[in-house]
């Protein structure tokens, strides 16, 4: 029940959901078989960092938005470079590129008919 | 009851258009009575749209008509033609459906404007600017006639440039509204020229009467081309999208979301002319082939623009312009093949017109939350707010729901529309599906960066802040929407996308015979 | 060349000067004004699209008999567009005002934070 089929493939979300459950639910289970003597708050569950001391949690160590795809950005720098000019912010760019596809619907349509 | 049922259609618009010009009269009141005033309003338009959903998919999506001034609407010519002559309303499967969308994106907009707009001053001709564009909104997806059409859609585009504009202390808002108002105007006006065009060829506006008529000739196809490209303007496909970024980053917060929803009256327009006016007389591999390649470059151009804005509310506008092109995709799948109709185009057309609901619930919630990040960070650059999931949990789990619908990761409603999509357009040509699966995995990467940026991140002081129930009661309906469409597609897409896709498909018959026929 | 076709050849004459004018002037009002060009141009197609040769205006009222009648469809197309044409040139215009206050300027090519 719940599901769709595309005609050539299928898609169950309560099955998924189920299974997802399930899932999670032995990995509980597994989890469950680990130790439980251990002391919170002491040196045991501390964060470890090579030995180094954990840093003040301040606004300063926030990884901020624009550093978080640099290598991605940086790789497809000469699309970016390109199709970034030509998103000019100047009102009368837009209404060239609207006049231009206008012009080349009606070529594409007149001679494919 | 059966007055009510028969009338819905033109209550639908009637009702907006009423509480538009009474809001200043009752705003004289006070605030609380033009807040329940607006309130009422979208209450009782949103049961009218609920009224007329059910009444038309109770009847499997075939088309039933409103006559404006009542009585018949066909006068008999010598040679035994009928040619209808009054405004006509005609709701079938796929403008009940657009109609649903539009009701529950207004109500949450207006719901949540009670509380976002609460403090600020010019209130009063803000709901009636929005309910105006409401009613300008019904008016595109009901109509069944052409030059009706465009009235109403100058009307969506005034009010939307008013919503845009509508803060005039800020300077950038004027820019997007200037902008975006020219570009309206400019399309709009093709759009007349192309109903004109129409018009004196075979003397009639109805869209049924002209569908009957037309004969493919040099001037249809000038027409063809200039509504094509003036409907595509509106609706934000690339390259004609520039001003989509301006015009939803710079609106309200929850204006942004209704007017994602004039973008897809738009696109409703563009499918209703190309399927149902046009339908078999023209080449429809070229047109479809036209739109398929339209919406590659939408879906790529908006998701890889959207990765690297630092404005938030840009960056969502950049991905609501990548889904527009999910839903040209789907349909423009459909509309090639849609001489030998094979099931694949049917599928497609479904995952497309499946798309357009769960878009505008996902970017209406992801907008919403845009708006209340915003306020709570104080700034809308991503590279200066940070540390909000700290004060902000329920806000940051809606971000999760929103974000990850739109991205196509299961069990959500997005996934269900994109899997239809995927797997019948790449019937079609696998590069179609590969660009759409690509695009949703950088969608994904673009709303990860956001919320790094926004939610994580240690507690930064003095922003923050969990926002108020009457912000959060609409985000938390369109995220429960976004959860029961995604744990239920089969029952929705059987009730209620089949009979639209049905209704742009197979009805074309059926929408001219019912006009035609009668009268 | 049918001299009935010179209105229609007028019209998109203005057109392609509204468009003209939109895409090659820098002033956002002379924009506006080519938009209104645009609009003009298309006005006065429907207008003509009507006309029958030797037609009277479509007024039943003391009509002479037997006289052919110009369409009234387009006018009321004509009119109505009209409207709306007076609505977004007034929007069109107070944005243009509110752009001068904030920007100082009124040069398209100046007027673009919105980038990107």
């Amino acid at each position: 029940m719940g599901g769709i089929s595309s005609g050539f493939g299928a898609w169950n979300p309560i099955a998924w959901a189920l299974l997802f459950v399930g899932i999670l639910a032995a990995g509980f289970i597994v989890r469950s078989f680990g130790k439980k003597e251990y002391k919170r708050g002491t040196g045991q569950t501390k964060v470890f960092l090579s030995g180094n001391e954990e840093p003040e949690a301040s606004a300063a160590l926030h990884v901020r938005g624009r550093h978080l795809y640099w290598g991605m950005v940086e790789g497809l720098s000469g699309y970016y470079r390109r199709v970034q000019a030509l998103h000019t912010g100047v009102l009368s760019d837009y209404a060239a590129w609207f006049i231009g596809v206008l012009g080349l619907v009606f070529v594409i349509l007149v001679l494919v008919r | 009851m059966t007055a009510l049922t028969n009338h819905a259609p033109v209550l639908l618009i009637a009702i907006p258009l009423l509480g538009a010009f009474g809001v200043p009269l009752i705003g004289k009141l006070g605030r609380g009575a033009r807040n329940t005033f607006v309130g009422l309003i979208a209450l009782i338009t949103a049961a009218f749209a609920g009224l007329l959903a059910a009444t038309v998919f109770a009847r499997a999506g075939a088309p039933g008509l409103y006559v404006l001034g009542g009585g018949g609407f066909g006068v008999p010519l010598p040679s035994g033609l009928s040619v209808p002559i009054r405004i006509i309303l005609e709701a079938d499967g796929m403008s009940a459906f657009m109609a649903l969308i539009t009701a529950l994106i207004t109500l949450t907009g207006a719901f949540f404007s009670f509380s976002y707009w609460k403090d600020r001053s010019g209130g009063t001709l803000f709901y009636s600017l929005l309910l105006l564009l409401t009613a300008g909104i019904f008016g595109m997806e009901l109509t069944g006639d052409l030059f009706n059409f465009f009235v109403f859609l100058e009307i969506t585009s005034i009010a939307a440039c008013g919503l845009i504009g509508f803060r005039v202390w800020l300077k950038n808002a004027q820019e997007a509204g200037f902008k975006v108002m020219a570009l309206y105007t400019l399309s709009g006006l093709f759009v007349l020229l192309a109903v004109g065009l129409l018009y004196g060829q075979y003397g009639g506006l109805n869209i049924a009467y002209l569908a009957s008529a037309l004969t493919g000739s040099t001037i249809d196809i000038v027409a063809l081309g200039l509504l094509l490209t003036g409907l595509a303007l509106k609706a934000g496909a690339v390259p004609l999208h520039m001003w989509a970024p301006d015009a939803y980053g710079e609106a309200p917060a929850p204006m942004s979301a209704v007017l994602v929803a004039n973008s897809q009256a738009s696109l409703y327009g563009l499918f209703r002319i190309l399927f149902t006016l046009f339908g078999l007389t023209i080449s429809v591999a070229t047109l479809g082939w036209i739109l398929v390649v339209l919406a590659l470059l939408t879906i790529f151009v908006g998701v890889t623009m959207a990765l690297i804005q630092n404005d938030i509310k840009r960056l969502i506008a950049y991905s609501a312009v990548s889904q527009i092109g999910y839903m040209l995709l789907g349909v423009g799948v459909g509309l090639t093949v849609s001489v030998a109709k094979p099931d694949y185009g049917f599928v497609a057309m479904q995952g497309g017109i499946f798309h357009m609901f769960n878009d505008a619930v996902c970017v209406g919630l992801l907008f919403l939350v845009g708006g209340v990040i915003t306020r709570a960070a104080g700034t809308r650059d991503l590279n200066r707010m940070g540390g909000l999931a700290h004060s902000m949990k329920w806000t940051s789990v809606l971000f999760i729901i929103g974000a990850f619908a739109l991205a196509g990761v299961p069990p959500f409603n997005g996934f269900a529309s994109k899997f239809l999509i995927y797997e019948a357009t790449f019937r079609l040509s696998p590069i179609l599906a590969v660009v759409a699966i690509l695009s949703s995995i950088l969608l994904l990467a673009v709303f990860v960066k956001v919320f790094q940026a926004a939610f994580l991140g240690p507690r930064q002081e003095g922003i923050g802040g969990e926002v108020p129930a009457g912000m959060m009661v609409p985000m938390v309906a369109l995220a429960f929407v976004i959860v029961a469409f995604g744990l239920f597609p089969g029952f929705f897409i059987d009730k209620i996308v089949t009979p639209a896709a049905n209704a742009l498909w197979y009805g074309r018959d059926a929408y001219i015979g019912l006009v035609l026929g009668g009268g | 060349m049918n001299i009935g076709n010179l209105p229609f050849v007028v019209a998109a004459l203005l057109v392609v000067l509204g468009i003209y004018t939109f895409l090659f002037k820098r002033n956002l009002i002379k924009l506006v004004i080519g938009i209104s060009l645009v609009e003009t141009g298309v006005n006065l197609f429907l207008v003509t699209l009507g006309y029958r040769t030797a037609g009277i205006a479509p007024i039943y009222t003391f009509a002479p008999e037997a006289e052919r009648m110009v369409l009234p469809t387009p006018q009321a197309l004509t009119l109505t567009s009209i409207v709306i044409g007076l609505a977004t040139t007034a929007l069109l215009l107070s944005f243009a005002v509110f752009i001068h206050r904030h920007y100082g300027t009124l040069d398209v090519r100046k007027v673009k934070e919105l980038q990107g």
